[in-house]
């Protein structure tokens, strides 16, 4: 998917609750997840997004539960990437291990608005507001964390490993 | 070293670690619950690896909506109980069951010295034990269920000190919510947090896991208390099990040193939408309610139900609120029906359940309409966390929650006597 869309603007703690609240941990499918992503806090996500939209937040994204449902469900509504101020620690690694990139960049958040066309090339972390011409540089990935992203997460990544050395 | 690097240490075979340093690291124990084991079978099958790594060290607790609530949770309940069946690994049925981070404790499988990872974020309960205890994602916990094995960063270490002695309704609930108040919701973001002081040497096991058990609100990767002669009273007779005990060293770098007065410190009342949102109970002000929940990996203790009973006893709930009390775990309720307690629940009014989750994350057992508010033992108050995203949720300890229930509003314990 190209990390290219619009911005989806949010505040600071945005809790794994309000990704996806718990009345819907019942299932487990990304896509049925999905149907309820923001629900509580954002009724019309699921009418704004677009794939490859990206989420544009403040601090602590991701805080509370350890769900792993809360990234499934952000990247199964067509969301590629996740811009942050910074990010709680079990959706940090949540996120990589399903495929969802995240990136921290203090600047980038301040200078995106609601709506405004963004384009994030992840080996570089290099941010692009195209709306206002804008750069930014996040901290890009090891190698391999890139390459459990582009895998589509971790497991995925070991598979592909250990058929290489089979 | 801390306590936290001397445990990571020793369980990735290092004499010395620091903060930042990442590591692989041998975990004791692997713990995931009805609603995040089906992702982490899932994952772990499609890895095609045929076994888990040692079936004695992988718990499965059926807590968070179960009894089954629907048709839905049944099936990943049922989901859970046939992987658990197949690798022959730890499982505690419904009848047996009860909240995870009450039973692992109870049951002597959480030990000091342990590094435990579990699909559950209230994993750093076990903290209070002196393990170093996290919550992780179920496919981090795939990969340790075939591995037992994970990766981490050594966090920093804060160190929290608590002088002198609290009041007579302050309790370990009420000192991690004044931490949190101040530190904020990300205050320990990453981090390891330490607890000391006075206050803390005088603290009970159910109030140890209380305060560990949130370290999580604080955005804390753990919570861990020194064991002393209370923890080794608690583990007495829980385990046949060897344990070993670590300490941090008297010159332990710490990230930084923060110090409170306990003294000072009243009881907590955290109002919507964040725990970090505070208010000593002085100044609460007249907050109607319609609901009081007591119970959760928080306070479903027996220290917990002793504290309401005290309030409750001779007592009646507000006839216009339901006050919901949810033991957690059997042995819990069964000192409780020993000592009386759910005879002055059932008598005041109150409503008491099986053990589970439940309410705590809006499953089930008392789910708030649009508009409701509720006084909960609990952990989390975010939008819709019980409920409607119009609902309310504050958090306070037992005692609190009790008078609350008495009263109609919340209330200080004192208000009732």
């Amino acid at each position: 998917m190209p990390h290219k869309g619009q911005a989806h603007k949010y505040g600071d703690n945005i809790d794994t609750d309000a990704i996806i609240a718990a009345r819907y941990l019942n299932m487990h499918d990304p896509a049925e997840l999905a149907a309820h992503c923001m629900e509580d806090i954002d009724p019309d996500f699921l009418q704004r997004v677009k794939p490859g939209d990206i989420i544009v937040a403040q601090a602590n994204f991701g805080c509370g539960s350890s769900r792993e449902h809360a990234p499934s469900a952000i990247k199964a509504s067509g969301i590629s990437c996740v811009i942050g101020k910074s990010f709680a620690r079990i959706f940090f690694r949540n996120a990589i291990n399903t495929g969802l990139p995240l990136l921290e960049c203090a600047e980038a958040v301040d200078n995106i608005k609601q709506g405004e066309t963004i384009e994030v090339d992840l080996p570089t972390g290099m941010i692009t507001n195209l709306s206002t011409g804008k750069t930014f540089k996040a901290v890009p990935y090891p190698a391999f964390m890139m390459e459990i992203i582009d895998s589509g997460g971790l497991i995925e990544y070991m598979r592909k490993k250990s058929a290489g050395t089979k | 070293m801390t306590l936290a690097e001397r445990i990571l240490a020793a369980h990735s075979g290092k004499e010395m670690v620091g903060p930042g340093e990442f590591l692989n690291v041998r975990c004791d124990l692997v713990l995931s619950n009805d609603i995040t084991a089906p992702i982490a079978i899932r994952e772990f099958e499609r890895l095609g690896i045929a076994r888990v790594f040692d079936p004695a060290r992988i718990v499965m607790v059926p807590d968070h909506f179960c009894p089954n609530k629907d048709i839905q949770s049944a099936t990943q309940a049922s989901m859970m109980r046939e992987f658990a069946a197949k690798h022959k690994l730890i499982y505690f049925e419904v009848g047996q069951m009860g909240i995870e981070h009450v039973i692992l404790p109870e049951k002597g499988l959480a030990l000091p010295g342990q590094v435990i990872v579990g699909a559950d974020s209230h994993t750093c309960t076990y903290g209070a034990l002196g393990a170093f205890a996290t919550g992780m994602g179920s496919t981090d916990i795939a990969i340790a269920m075939a591995t037992g094995e994970i990766w981490m960063k050594v966090p920093p270490t804060i160190k929290f000190v608590y002088h002198g002695r609290p009041g007579k309704w302050t309790g370990g609930k009420d000192l991690i919510l004044h931490t949190i108040g101040d530190i904020g919701v990300d205050g320990a973001l990453y981090s390891a947090m330490e607890f000391h002081g006075e206050a803390i040497v005088n603290l009970g096991m159910d109030g140890r896991f209380t305060m560990a058990n949130m370290a999580i609100e604080a955005g804390g990767k753990a919570g861990l208390f020194q064991v002393d002669a209370t923890t080794r009273r608690y583990l007495k007779g829980r385990t046949r099990h060897k344990y070993d005990v670590y300490a941090s060293d008297s010159d332990a770098e710490y990230e930084r040193i923060i110090e409170y007065d306990a003294s000072k410190i009243e009881p907590q009342v955290a109002f919507p939408h964040l725990p970090s949102n505070t208010r000593p109970i002085s100044r609460v002000g007249h907050v109607p309610i319609d609901q009081a929940v007591i119970g959760s990996c928080t306070n479903g203790r027996l220290d917990d139900l002793r504290l309401a009973a005290r309030v409750l006893k001779g007592r009646k709930v507000d006839p216009h609120l339901r006050c919901i009390i949810l033991p957690g775990s059997q042995q819990v309720y069964l000192d409780a029906l020993k000592e009386g307690l759910i005879e002055i629940f059932i008598k005041s009014g109150a409503a008491v359940s099986t053990p589970t989750c439940g309410p705590c994350l809006g499953g089930y057992m008392g789910i708030l309409a649009a508009g409701e508010r509720c006084i909960s033992t609990t952990n989390r108050n975010f939008i819709g966390r019980m409920g409607h995203p119009k609902s309310e949720v504050y958090l306070a300890n037992p005692a609190v929650a009790a008078a609350s229930a008495v009263l109609g509003r919340i209330a200080e314990p004192g208000e009732v006597e």
